[in-house]
């Protein structure tokens, strides 16, 4: 237990210091979403109706950006190396990477998801659904994309290959995402429907993530 | 320290690439020894140090560890009683020395450890004054220091080093085998990879391949 904490509380502080990644994510999410009312022009019914699609997509792409280093950095210095010369299995060394690499990327999207709703007139509550939807799903978007990470790290330029790989895995938490958004905007659906399934997703990805990521390092060792 | 550990290497092979890079290597170590690895650039010095750690798979032969307490812990995997010390120095640069030594101590440690051992494992390799610093700001030299102090702070049975001595200065080659002969005095094994004379007496040489 000790072992993993110490995992975890080392992520996180490589994350927060200088050049980590925490930062970089929630500053593409926000020039994401300032691009939108360039592209779509100054229409506000519209940018109201397109907002809660284009603050999911904006995570999404966030939440992309930093999983290419989320295992690499570890495997360019050798430290993948010595994780795994212990007893703790591999599984739960990556599962403990996941959550630190979500606690400093996917929590803060949702944390300024309210404030940048704001830029594309989605104000009050219908900001915070949103926000609501992204604390829900932004870790199925982290662990669905260990996966990739983990395939990808022997590659030398595998960031690209990552976000192929990974962002067909994504659509069903982008599908539900943004449907319990809009639900819980504009109705008529059951805004409970799409957010359970969502949470689903969210779970099954803790589960599944982990064990084929694990998977995928060890068969990488050649 | 365990007591009387063995190593043993039956008949190993290794391929990287589909091409056989060795076959049908033996060998045996025991508590105290030490063993040199030594071969042409190529020969597979350093996949059979991977080997032993489990990073890479073993494509026929077996290694086995036997003696001192884990026999009936069949569960107990090499790896997990070796460090193994590669090219490549395992460090975060935004993290300083001692969080560094910190988190590896505390991944790879199985007993708890204060914050003392990290400390006196820095002063063993001389990094002491440097233990705030980031990483970043290390010398290659540094870095490798930093390593070492890995392998004293963490008591483990097997070294597993791959040219050690490479960007060490005098002083710290001095020191690697001032801490590479107390190791063996406690009754532990090295296998080094190397090209340079380790100078502790009594080591072994296991040539891989033909002679260069």
């Amino acid at each position: 237990m000790k072992a993993l904490a110490a995992l975890f509380m080392r992520d996180v502080r490589i994350a927060m210091r200088a050049g980590g990644g925490a930062s970089v994510a929630v500053l593409f999410f926000l020039i994401v979403v300032t691009l939108t009312p360039f592209a779509v022009g100054p229409d506000l019914p519209l940018l109201k109706r397109i907002g809660p699609a284009m603050l999911w997509i904006g995570a999404l792409l966030a939440s992309l950006l930093a999983l290419d280093r989320l295992l690499a950095a570890d495997r360019d210095d050798g430290s993948l190396d010595l994780l795994g010369m212990t007893a703790m299995p591999l599984e739960l060394a990556v599962a403990v990477k996941g959550l630190a690499h979500w606690l400093t990327t996917g929590l803060p999207l949702a944390i300024a998801a309210p404030l940048f709703a704001l830029f594309l007139n989605v104000d009050g509550s219908a900001g915070f659904a949103v926000a609501l939807t992204l604390l829900a799903g932004t870790p199925a978007l982290t662990f669905f994309g260990l996966i990739g990470a983990a395939l990808t790290v022997t590659l030398r330029r595998g960031g690209l290959l990552l976000s192929v790989l990974v962002l067909p895995l994504t659509i069903p938490v982008l599908i539900f995402g943004v449907a319990a958004s809009n639900a819980a905007i504009a109705g008529p659906l059951d805004f409970g429907t799409p957010f359970t399934i969502l949470c689903a997703l969210s779970l099954i990805s803790f589960v599944i993530g982990p064990f084929a990521a694990a998977m995928a390092l060890r068969h990488g060792q050649e | 320290m365990a007591d009387s550990l063995s190593l043993a290497a039956e008949d190993l092979v290794c391929r990287r690439g589909g091409r056989e890079v060795f076959s049908g290597l033996h060998f045996t170590l025991s508590s105290g020894q030490a063993l040199a690895v030594t071969g042409r650039n190529g020969a597979g010095k350093s996949s059979l140090l991977r080997m032993i750690a489990g990073l890479l798979r073993i494509e026929a032969g077996r290694l086995v560890l036997s003696g001192g307490d884990l026999d009936g812990d069949l569960e107990r995997s090499i790896g997990e009683e070796a460090h193994y010390l590669g090219h490549q120095d395992a460090l975060k640069p935004s993290l300083s020395v001692i969080e560094n030594l910190e988190f590896w101590s505390a991944w790879l440690g199985r007993a708890e450890l204060g914050g003392g051992e990290c400390r006196a494992a820095l002063g063993a390799v001389g990094l002491e004054t440097l233990g705030r610093l980031p990483a970043a700001y290390l010398s290659a030299g540094q870095k490798r220091r930093l390593s070492l102090a890995r392998l004293v702070a963490i008591p483990r049975p097997i070294w597993l080093l791959d040219e050690p001595s490479s960007a060490l200065d005098a002083a710290a080659q001095t020191t690697l085998l001032v801490l590479m002969r107390e190791h063996l005095a406690k009754g532990g094994m090295i296998l080094a990879a190397t090209h340079a004379a380790i100078g502790i007496d009594g080591i072994r040489e296991l040539r891989i391949g033909p002679a260069a």
